[in-house]
């Protein structure tokens, strides 16, 4: 199974990457996670262009068609989803019938340096696939205090359960198939 | 042109240009109506048979069907097909017919009652022996876990929760 992780901040030596990186040592064998790199690629949404959109949302709309399922690590920017994030999904979501991300099994995790590990960040995630039609677990991670809440054992013993959550949902629909 | 009474014996299949399969649900203020293309449905012994392609759904807007095909509705991804399963057909003298059975749903199994009616025809224009069954029954859609719905601003909801099935077959000896 191929699961396609996308990191909401664009940060060089960005938490929220790193959780990525952190949770694809965690997944079960047979599992991949592949993260995305061209979110930066992803200019400004305009729906003059959806149906002929610029080659960096072409890359990313293949990337979660190629995936089983998405994984999302978002920080949380002013109390709600990162603009580049949000950007990114309006642009996947269009058009709106057969847009990659509908049926899609997604979890949503999020890092940040305070306390509340981007909690309200993930919750407007949540909202935003689901809009678009994924199959949004209803699970959060607030990942508070990183980079030194990266090592969180219990934190990390929890993310492993979410993770087989993720691919239990997604061999399910390879079953269906 | 007969009624009869007796249950049609044998093995009758679904001419499908000539059916339909569709729904009836509540929206706001008025009906909202589906059908589905692909089906299939056969009589046995007085036993109706009949299944349907969830993908084949169709209303009048693609990012609706859509979103009846995701998990908010039927999950056709999950849950491809939607099943009948009848017991005996019960036929009155007056040719209105009450049939019960079981109806899977995004993988859930219920009892059904339908009602509706029977026509039979000895010879159609080809020659061959013909029987229509008009066939009704009302569901509460959350029973089969479909329970998407959204509030209005001022009260009430956008969707009805009783959703009408209706069913016009006719049926063809095999």
């Amino acid at each position: 199974m191929k699961i396609l992780g996308i990191s909401g901040s664009l940060r060089q030596t960005s938490h929220n990457t790193q959780l990525l990186r952190v949770a694809a040592d965690l997944l079960p064998p047979g599992t991949e996670l592949e993260i995305f790199d061209g979110l930066d690629e992803v200019p400004p949404f305009n729906e003059d262009d959806e149906r002929t959109p610029p080659p960096g949302v072409v890359r990313l709309k293949d990337a979660i068609a190629a995936a089983d399922a998405v994984l999302i690590a978002t920080p949380e920017y002013n109390h709600s989803i990162p603009g580049v994030l949000k950007n990114a999904f309006d642009w996947v979501s269009r058009p709106i019938a057969d847009n990659p991300m509908r049926g899609k099994p997604a979890l949503v995790i999020g890092a940040s340096t305070g306390m509340f590990g981007a909690v309200w960040a993930q919750a407007e995630t949540r909202k935003v696939l689901g809009a678009l039609g994924a199959r949004v677990l209803d699970e959060e991670l607030p990942v508070a205090k990183a980079p030194e809440g990266l090592d969180d054992h219990e934190l990390l013993a929890q993310l492993a359960d979410l993770l087989g959550d993720l691919v239990s949902s997604g061999e399910a629909l390879m079953r269906a198939a | 042109m007969s009624v009869a009474t007796a249950v049609p014996n044998g093995t009758w299949t679904v001419d499908p240009v000539h059916s339909s399969i569709g729904f009836e649900v509540e929206h706001m203020v008025s009906t909202f109506r589906g059908r589905f293309e692909d089906y299939d449905a056969q009589l046995v012994d007085g036993k109706l048979i009949g299944t349907v392609a969830v993908p084949s759904v169709k209303v009048y807007d693609e990012n609706l069907e859509a979103h009846l095909q995701s998990p908010d509705f039927f999950d056709a991804q999950l849950h491809p097909e939607l099943r009948f399963e009848s017991r005996e057909l019960a036929i009155d003298e007056d040719g209105s017919v009450t049939l019960e059975g079981e109806l899977t749903i995004k993988g859930v199994t219920r009892p059904v009652t339908a009602h509706g009616r029977y026509v039979h025809v000895e010879a159609d224009l080809g020659g061959g022996e013909r029987i229509g069954l008009a066939l009704e029954t009302t569901v509460d859609r959350r029973d089969f876990g479909l329970e998407w719905n959204a509030p209005l601003p001022k009260g009430g909801f956008v969707l009805g929760n009783d959703v009408a099935l209706k069913v016009a077959l006719e049926l063809v000896r095999a």
